[in-house]
Protein backbone atom coordinates (compact mmCIF):
# COMPACT_ATOMS: atom_id res chain seq x y z
CA UNK A 1 0.00 0.00 0.00
CA UNK A 2 2.69 2.43 -0.90
CA UNK A 3 0.49 4.24 -3.37
CA UNK A 4 -1.31 7.46 -2.96
CA UNK A 5 -4.89 7.36 -1.73
CA UNK A 6 -5.59 9.57 -4.69
CA UNK A 7 -5.14 6.63 -7.05
CA UNK A 8 -7.73 4.52 -5.20
CA UNK A 9 -10.09 7.47 -5.20
CA UNK A 10 -9.59 7.73 -8.94
CA UNK A 11 -10.47 4.07 -9.34
CA UNK A 12 -13.80 4.69 -7.63
CA UNK A 13 -14.41 7.77 -9.69
CA UNK A 14 -13.66 5.76 -12.79
CA UNK A 15 -16.18 3.10 -11.73
CA UNK A 16 -18.75 5.85 -11.16
CA UNK A 17 -18.06 7.26 -14.62
CA UNK A 18 -16.74 10.44 -13.04
CA UNK A 19 -13.27 10.62 -14.64
CA UNK A 20 -12.49 12.82 -17.59
CA UNK A 21 -10.21 11.67 -20.39
CA UNK A 22 -6.98 13.10 -19.02
CA UNK A 23 -7.60 11.69 -15.53
CA UNK A 24 -8.42 8.34 -17.05
CA UNK A 25 -5.11 8.43 -18.91
CA UNK A 26 -3.30 9.14 -15.67
CA UNK A 27 -4.99 6.21 -13.96
CA UNK A 28 -4.23 3.86 -16.81
CA UNK A 29 -0.60 4.88 -16.85
CA UNK A 30 -0.30 4.23 -13.16
CA UNK A 31 -2.05 0.86 -13.31
CA UNK A 32 0.32 -0.25 -16.05
CA UNK A 33 3.31 0.54 -13.91
CA UNK A 34 2.01 -0.53 -10.48
CA UNK A 35 1.07 -4.08 -9.77
CA UNK A 36 -0.45 -3.45 -6.34
CA UNK A 37 -2.88 -0.89 -7.74
CA UNK A 38 -3.66 -3.08 -10.70
CA UNK A 39 -4.62 -5.84 -8.29
CA UNK A 40 -6.71 -3.46 -6.20
CA UNK A 41 -8.50 -2.23 -9.30
CA UNK A 42 -9.27 -5.76 -10.46
CA UNK A 43 -10.70 -6.63 -7.06
CA UNK A 44 -12.94 -3.59 -7.17
CA UNK A 45 -14.20 -4.42 -10.65
CA UNK A 46 -14.82 -7.99 -9.58
CA UNK A 47 -16.69 -6.86 -6.48
CA UNK A 48 -19.01 -4.76 -8.61
CA UNK A 49 -19.52 -7.69 -10.98
CA UNK A 50 -20.33 -9.98 -8.04
CA UNK A 51 -22.94 -7.73 -6.49
CA UNK A 52 -24.40 -6.76 -9.85
CA UNK A 53 -24.49 -10.31 -11.20
CA UNK A 54 -27.79 -11.43 -12.67
CA UNK A 55 -29.27 -12.11 -9.33
CA UNK A 56 -32.68 -13.49 -9.93
CA UNK A 57 -34.21 -11.66 -7.03
CA UNK A 58 -37.94 -12.04 -7.33
CA UNK A 59 -40.81 -11.94 -4.91
CA UNK A 60 -43.35 -14.75 -4.83
CA UNK A 61 -45.36 -15.30 -8.03
CA UNK A 62 -48.58 -14.08 -6.44
CA UNK A 63 -46.99 -10.94 -5.01
CA UNK A 64 -49.21 -8.53 -6.93
CA UNK A 65 -52.33 -10.44 -5.95
CA UNK A 66 -51.33 -10.35 -2.30
CA UNK A 67 -50.76 -6.60 -2.40
CA UNK A 68 -54.05 -5.93 -4.17
CA UNK A 69 -56.00 -7.97 -1.63
CA UNK A 70 -54.49 -5.97 1.22
CA UNK A 71 -55.34 -2.53 -0.10
CA UNK A 72 -57.82 -0.72 2.10
CA UNK A 73 -61.31 -0.84 0.67
CA UNK A 74 -62.62 2.61 0.09
CA UNK A 75 -65.47 3.75 2.25
CA UNK A 76 -68.56 4.10 0.16
CA UNK A 77 -69.16 7.73 0.83
CA UNK A 78 -65.54 8.53 0.07
CA UNK A 79 -65.87 6.86 -3.25
CA UNK A 80 -69.09 8.77 -3.95
CA UNK A 81 -67.40 12.09 -3.26
CA UNK A 82 -64.39 11.04 -5.28
CA UNK A 83 -66.65 10.01 -8.12
CA UNK A 84 -68.36 13.40 -8.01
CA UNK A 85 -64.99 15.15 -8.10
CA UNK A 86 -63.84 13.08 -11.02
CA UNK A 87 -67.05 13.62 -12.95
CA UNK A 88 -68.10 17.21 -12.26
CA UNK A 89 -70.10 17.54 -15.47
CA UNK A 90 -72.18 14.44 -14.88
CA UNK A 91 -72.70 15.50 -11.29
CA UNK A 92 -73.80 18.97 -12.35
CA UNK A 93 -76.11 17.50 -14.98
CA UNK A 94 -77.62 15.12 -12.44
CA UNK A 95 -78.21 17.91 -9.95
CA UNK A 96 -79.64 20.08 -12.72
CA UNK A 97 -82.02 17.28 -13.60
CA UNK A 98 -83.07 16.81 -9.98
CA UNK A 99 -83.68 20.53 -9.61
CA UNK A 100 -85.75 20.50 -12.74
CA UNK A 101 -87.80 17.58 -11.51
CA UNK A 102 -88.31 19.13 -8.13
CA UNK A 103 -89.85 22.21 -9.63
CA UNK A 104 -87.33 24.93 -8.97
CA UNK A 105 -87.71 26.09 -12.53
CA UNK A 106 -91.34 26.72 -12.05
CA UNK A 107 -90.47 28.60 -8.90
CA UNK A 108 -88.24 30.79 -11.01
CA UNK A 109 -90.95 31.44 -13.50
CA UNK A 110 -93.41 32.61 -10.94
CA UNK A 111 -92.70 36.27 -10.86
CA UNK A 112 -93.95 36.44 -7.37
CA UNK A 113 -92.15 38.55 -4.85
CA UNK A 114 -90.76 36.49 -2.01
CA UNK A 115 -88.94 37.62 1.08
CA UNK A 116 -88.50 36.45 4.64
CA UNK A 117 -91.53 37.18 6.74
CA UNK A 118 -91.77 37.99 10.39
CA UNK A 119 -88.65 40.15 10.29
CA UNK A 120 -90.29 43.58 10.41
CA UNK A 121 -89.62 44.17 6.74
CA UNK A 122 -91.73 46.71 4.89
CA UNK A 123 -92.83 46.13 1.32
CA UNK A 124 -93.64 49.09 -0.92
CA UNK A 125 -94.17 48.73 -4.70
CA UNK A 126 -92.05 45.61 -5.03
CA UNK A 127 -89.37 47.14 -2.85
CA UNK A 128 -88.51 45.27 0.29
CA UNK A 129 -87.25 47.69 2.89
CA UNK A 130 -85.27 46.92 5.97
CA UNK A 131 -86.43 49.91 7.97
CA UNK A 132 -84.28 52.11 10.07
CA UNK A 133 -83.85 50.78 13.59
CA UNK A 134 -84.42 47.18 12.49
CA UNK A 135 -81.52 44.75 12.80
CA UNK A 136 -81.64 41.34 11.14
CA UNK A 137 -79.16 38.83 12.46
CA UNK A 138 -79.11 36.40 9.56
CA UNK A 139 -78.87 36.14 5.79
CA UNK A 140 -81.90 37.35 3.87
CA UNK A 141 -83.01 36.41 0.41
CA UNK A 142 -85.34 38.49 -1.71
CA UNK A 143 -86.71 37.12 -4.94
CA UNK A 144 -88.38 39.07 -7.74
CA UNK A 145 -88.08 42.40 -6.02
CA UNK A 146 -85.69 45.16 -5.11
CA UNK A 147 -84.29 45.78 -1.72
CA UNK A 148 -83.50 48.88 0.21
CA UNK A 149 -81.60 48.66 3.45
CA UNK A 150 -82.04 51.45 5.91
CA UNK A 151 -81.52 49.40 9.01
CA UNK A 152 -78.88 46.75 9.62
CA UNK A 153 -78.29 43.24 8.30
CA UNK A 154 -75.74 41.13 10.09
CA UNK A 155 -75.42 38.66 7.27
CA UNK A 156 -75.56 38.33 3.50
CA UNK A 157 -78.23 39.91 1.34
CA UNK A 158 -79.15 37.90 -1.71
CA UNK A 159 -81.26 39.54 -4.34
CA UNK A 160 -82.59 37.23 -6.97
CA UNK A 161 -84.03 38.84 -10.04
CA UNK A 162 -83.96 42.23 -8.44
CA UNK A 163 -81.70 45.03 -7.36
CA UNK A 164 -80.16 46.35 -4.25
CA UNK A 165 -81.05 50.03 -4.19
CA UNK A 166 -77.89 51.64 -3.00
CA UNK A 167 -79.29 55.02 -2.12
CA UNK A 168 -80.02 53.69 1.31
CA UNK A 169 -77.77 54.40 4.24
CA UNK A 170 -78.12 51.12 6.11
CA UNK A 171 -75.41 48.62 6.85
CA UNK A 172 -74.83 45.07 5.68
CA UNK A 173 -72.09 43.13 7.41
CA UNK A 174 -72.00 40.31 4.85
CA UNK A 175 -72.04 40.24 1.06
CA UNK A 176 -74.70 41.64 -1.18
CA UNK A 177 -75.32 39.33 -4.06
CA UNK A 178 -77.46 40.18 -7.03
CA UNK A 179 -78.50 37.28 -9.13
CA UNK A 180 -80.27 38.29 -12.33
CA UNK A 181 -79.78 35.46 -14.74
CA UNK A 182 -81.40 32.11 -14.47
CA UNK A 183 -78.05 30.43 -14.94
CA UNK A 184 -76.27 32.36 -12.30
CA UNK A 185 -79.21 31.73 -10.08
CA UNK A 186 -78.96 28.03 -10.85
CA UNK A 187 -75.25 28.13 -10.25
CA UNK A 188 -75.88 29.71 -6.92
CA UNK A 189 -78.40 26.99 -6.07
CA UNK A 190 -76.02 24.27 -7.23
CA UNK A 191 -73.22 25.63 -5.12
CA UNK A 192 -75.54 25.73 -2.17
CA UNK A 193 -76.74 22.21 -2.80
CA UNK A 194 -73.22 20.96 -3.41
CA UNK A 195 -72.10 22.55 -0.18
CA UNK A 196 -74.83 20.88 1.77
CA UNK A 197 -74.06 17.53 0.13
CA UNK A 198 -70.43 17.85 1.16
CA UNK A 199 -71.42 19.01 4.62
CA UNK A 200 -73.59 15.93 4.98
CA UNK A 201 -70.76 13.63 4.08
CA UNK A 202 -68.31 15.16 6.49
CA UNK B 1 -44.57 3.28 -23.98
CA UNK B 2 -44.39 1.74 -20.54
CA UNK B 3 -43.57 5.10 -18.94
CA UNK B 4 -46.68 6.69 -20.39
CA UNK B 5 -48.82 3.75 -19.39
CA UNK B 6 -47.56 3.89 -15.82
CA UNK B 7 -48.17 7.63 -15.63
CA UNK B 8 -51.72 6.99 -16.74
CA UNK B 9 -52.14 4.27 -14.14
CA UNK B 10 -50.88 6.56 -11.40
CA UNK B 11 -53.38 9.23 -12.47
CA UNK B 12 -56.17 6.67 -12.37
CA UNK B 13 -55.15 5.48 -8.91
CA UNK B 14 -55.18 9.09 -7.74
CA UNK B 15 -58.70 9.36 -9.06
CA UNK B 16 -59.73 6.37 -7.02
CA UNK B 17 -59.38 3.51 -9.50
CA UNK B 18 -57.90 0.81 -7.31
CA UNK B 19 -57.48 -1.74 -10.09
CA UNK B 20 -55.04 0.55 -11.91
CA UNK B 21 -52.63 0.02 -9.04
CA UNK B 22 -52.06 -3.55 -10.20
CA UNK B 23 -50.00 -2.31 -13.15
CA UNK B 24 -47.77 -0.34 -10.85
CA UNK B 25 -47.21 -3.25 -8.48
CA UNK B 26 -46.35 -5.73 -11.19
CA UNK B 27 -43.97 -3.29 -12.87
CA UNK B 28 -42.00 -2.29 -9.79
CA UNK B 29 -42.25 -5.41 -7.64
CA UNK B 30 -38.84 -6.87 -8.55
CA UNK B 31 -36.96 -3.64 -7.91
CA UNK B 32 -38.72 -2.95 -4.63
CA UNK B 33 -38.23 -6.53 -3.50
CA UNK B 34 -34.54 -6.37 -4.40
CA UNK B 35 -34.03 -3.23 -2.31
CA UNK B 36 -35.74 -4.83 0.69
CA UNK B 37 -33.85 -8.09 0.26
CA UNK B 38 -30.47 -6.41 0.00
CA UNK B 39 -31.21 -4.43 3.13
CA UNK B 40 -32.83 -7.14 5.23
CA UNK B 41 -31.16 -10.26 3.93
CA UNK B 42 -34.18 -12.50 4.26
CA UNK B 43 -36.61 -13.35 1.53
CA UNK B 44 -39.50 -13.66 3.92
CA UNK B 45 -38.94 -10.23 5.44
CA UNK B 46 -38.25 -8.67 2.09
CA UNK B 47 -41.55 -9.96 0.72
CA UNK B 48 -43.36 -8.63 3.74
CA UNK B 49 -41.75 -5.21 3.53
CA UNK B 50 -42.12 -4.94 -0.23
CA UNK B 51 -45.84 -5.51 0.22
CA UNK B 52 -45.99 -2.87 2.91
CA UNK B 53 -44.12 -0.49 0.59
CA UNK B 54 -46.84 -0.80 -2.05
CA UNK B 55 -49.66 -0.50 0.46
CA UNK B 56 -48.12 2.67 1.86
CA UNK B 57 -47.65 4.02 -1.63
CA UNK B 58 -51.30 3.37 -2.39
CA UNK B 59 -52.59 4.95 0.80
CA UNK B 60 -50.37 8.02 0.35
CA UNK B 61 -50.66 8.32 -3.40
CA UNK B 62 -52.02 11.87 -3.05
CA UNK B 63 -48.76 13.05 -1.57
CA UNK B 64 -46.86 11.88 -4.67
CA UNK B 65 -45.93 14.81 -6.90
CA UNK B 66 -46.50 13.76 -10.50
CA UNK B 67 -43.74 16.07 -11.73
CA UNK B 68 -41.20 13.90 -10.00
CA UNK B 69 -40.09 10.40 -10.76
CA UNK B 70 -42.44 7.82 -9.31
CA UNK B 71 -39.67 5.26 -8.80
CA UNK B 72 -37.72 7.72 -6.64
CA UNK B 73 -40.74 8.23 -4.41
CA UNK B 74 -41.47 4.49 -4.24
CA UNK B 75 -37.88 3.47 -3.49
CA UNK B 76 -37.75 6.08 -0.75
CA UNK B 77 -40.70 4.39 0.94
CA UNK B 78 -38.95 1.01 0.57
CA UNK B 79 -35.62 2.18 1.99
CA UNK B 80 -37.25 4.09 4.84
CA UNK B 81 -39.36 1.08 5.81
CA UNK B 82 -36.30 -1.18 5.63
CA UNK B 83 -34.23 1.15 7.79
CA UNK B 84 -37.11 1.37 10.29
CA UNK B 85 -37.35 -2.39 10.39
CA UNK B 86 -33.61 -2.76 10.98
CA UNK B 87 -33.75 -0.18 13.77
CA UNK B 88 -36.73 -1.80 15.44
CA UNK B 89 -35.05 -5.17 15.59
CA UNK B 90 -34.48 -6.31 19.10
CA UNK B 91 -31.13 -7.70 20.20
CA UNK B 92 -32.19 -11.11 18.92
CA UNK B 93 -31.76 -9.61 15.49
CA UNK B 94 -28.04 -10.03 15.95
CA UNK B 95 -28.65 -13.66 16.69
CA UNK B 96 -30.52 -13.74 13.43
CA UNK B 97 -27.67 -12.01 11.70
CA UNK B 98 -25.42 -14.95 12.55
CA UNK B 99 -27.51 -17.20 10.39
CA UNK B 100 -28.13 -14.74 7.60
CA UNK B 101 -26.11 -16.95 5.31
CA UNK B 102 -28.47 -19.87 5.76
CA UNK B 103 -31.45 -17.59 5.32
CA UNK B 104 -30.00 -16.58 2.04
CA UNK B 105 -29.65 -20.23 1.22
CA UNK B 106 -33.31 -20.93 1.85
CA UNK B 107 -34.08 -18.38 -0.83
CA UNK B 108 -32.16 -20.35 -3.37
CA UNK B 109 -33.11 -23.76 -2.07
CA UNK B 110 -36.71 -23.07 -3.05
CA UNK B 111 -36.01 -24.44 -6.47
CA UNK B 112 -37.90 -27.73 -6.91
CA UNK B 113 -35.85 -30.79 -6.05
CA UNK B 114 -36.55 -32.57 -9.27
CA UNK B 115 -34.82 -29.79 -11.13
CA UNK B 116 -31.21 -30.83 -11.41
CA UNK B 117 -28.94 -27.85 -11.59
CA UNK B 118 -25.55 -27.84 -13.19
CA UNK B 119 -22.71 -27.65 -10.68
CA UNK B 120 -21.57 -24.22 -11.63
CA UNK B 121 -25.05 -22.83 -11.15
CA UNK B 122 -25.33 -24.32 -7.67
CA UNK B 123 -22.01 -22.74 -7.07
CA UNK B 124 -23.26 -19.39 -8.16
CA UNK B 125 -26.38 -19.72 -5.97
CA UNK B 126 -24.20 -20.47 -3.01
CA UNK B 127 -22.09 -17.60 -4.08
CA UNK B 128 -25.10 -15.31 -4.09
CA UNK B 129 -25.97 -16.37 -0.56
CA UNK B 130 -22.41 -15.70 0.46
CA UNK B 131 -22.39 -12.28 -1.18
CA UNK B 132 -25.63 -11.36 0.55
CA UNK B 133 -24.15 -12.47 3.86
CA UNK B 134 -21.20 -10.16 3.29
CA UNK B 135 -23.51 -7.31 2.36
CA UNK B 136 -25.46 -7.89 5.56
CA UNK B 137 -22.26 -7.38 7.50
CA UNK B 138 -22.17 -3.76 6.31
CA UNK B 139 -24.02 -0.96 8.09
CA UNK B 140 -27.55 -0.34 6.75
CA UNK B 141 -26.62 2.94 5.07
CA UNK B 142 -24.17 1.11 2.83
CA UNK B 143 -26.63 -1.68 2.14
CA UNK B 144 -29.20 0.75 0.76
CA UNK B 145 -26.55 2.27 -1.48
CA UNK B 146 -25.52 -1.15 -2.75
CA UNK B 147 -29.13 -2.09 -3.47
CA UNK B 148 -29.89 1.14 -5.31
CA UNK B 149 -26.62 1.46 -7.17
CA UNK B 150 -25.61 -2.05 -8.08
CA UNK B 151 -28.94 -3.80 -8.27
CA UNK B 152 -31.34 -1.23 -9.58
CA UNK B 153 -28.59 0.76 -11.27
CA UNK B 154 -29.85 4.16 -10.27
CA UNK B 155 -27.80 7.24 -11.09
CA UNK B 156 -26.01 9.05 -8.28
CA UNK B 157 -28.54 11.89 -8.55
CA UNK B 158 -31.47 9.49 -8.23
CA UNK B 159 -29.91 7.82 -5.20
CA UNK B 160 -29.41 11.24 -3.66
CA UNK B 161 -33.12 11.95 -4.26
CA UNK B 162 -34.26 8.62 -2.84
CA UNK B 163 -32.17 8.82 0.31
CA UNK B 164 -32.45 12.60 0.61
CA UNK B 165 -28.73 13.05 1.08
CA UNK B 166 -26.29 15.14 -1.01
CA UNK B 167 -24.69 13.59 -4.11
CA UNK B 168 -21.29 14.01 -2.46
CA UNK B 169 -22.38 11.82 0.45
CA UNK B 170 -23.76 9.24 -1.99
CA UNK B 171 -20.36 9.10 -3.71
CA UNK B 172 -18.49 8.71 -0.44
CA UNK B 173 -20.79 5.89 0.62
CA UNK B 174 -20.47 4.12 -2.70
CA UNK B 175 -16.69 4.32 -2.49
CA UNK B 176 -16.60 3.10 1.09
CA UNK B 177 -19.17 0.40 0.48
CA UNK B 178 -17.32 -0.83 -2.58
CA UNK B 179 -14.04 -0.78 -0.69
CA UNK B 180 -15.52 -2.67 2.27
CA UNK B 181 -17.05 -5.30 -0.01
CA UNK B 182 -13.78 -5.64 -1.91
CA UNK B 183 -12.07 -6.62 1.31
CA UNK B 184 -14.85 -9.08 2.17
CA UNK B 185 -15.14 -10.63 -1.25
CA UNK B 186 -11.51 -10.71 -2.35
CA UNK B 187 -11.13 -14.40 -1.48
CA UNK B 188 -14.25 -15.55 -3.27
ZN1 LIG C 1 0.08 2.02 -7.30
Amino acid sequence: MSCDKEIVEMMHQYLDGDLDKSEEKKLRAHLQSCQACQHHFHELKRTVALVTANVDLQPSPDFTKKVMSQLPTEKKRNSVIRWMRVHPMITAAAIFFILMMSGVFSAWNQDQLSYPTGKNLIVKNDIVIVPEGVTINEDIEIQNGNVKIEGKVNGDVIVINGEHLTASAGAVSGDIKQIDQIFSWLWYRLKELGQSVFDLTK
Amino acid sequence: MMEERLKKSIKLVKKGDQTAFEDIVSYYQNNVFAICFRMLGSKHEAEDLAQETFIRAYVNIHSYDENRKFSTWLYRIATNLSIDRIRKKKPDYYLDAEIKGTEGLTLYSQIPNDQVLPDNEVESLEMQAYIQKEIMALPAKYRSIIALRFLNELSLKEISDVLEIPVGTVKTRIHRGREALRKRLRHV
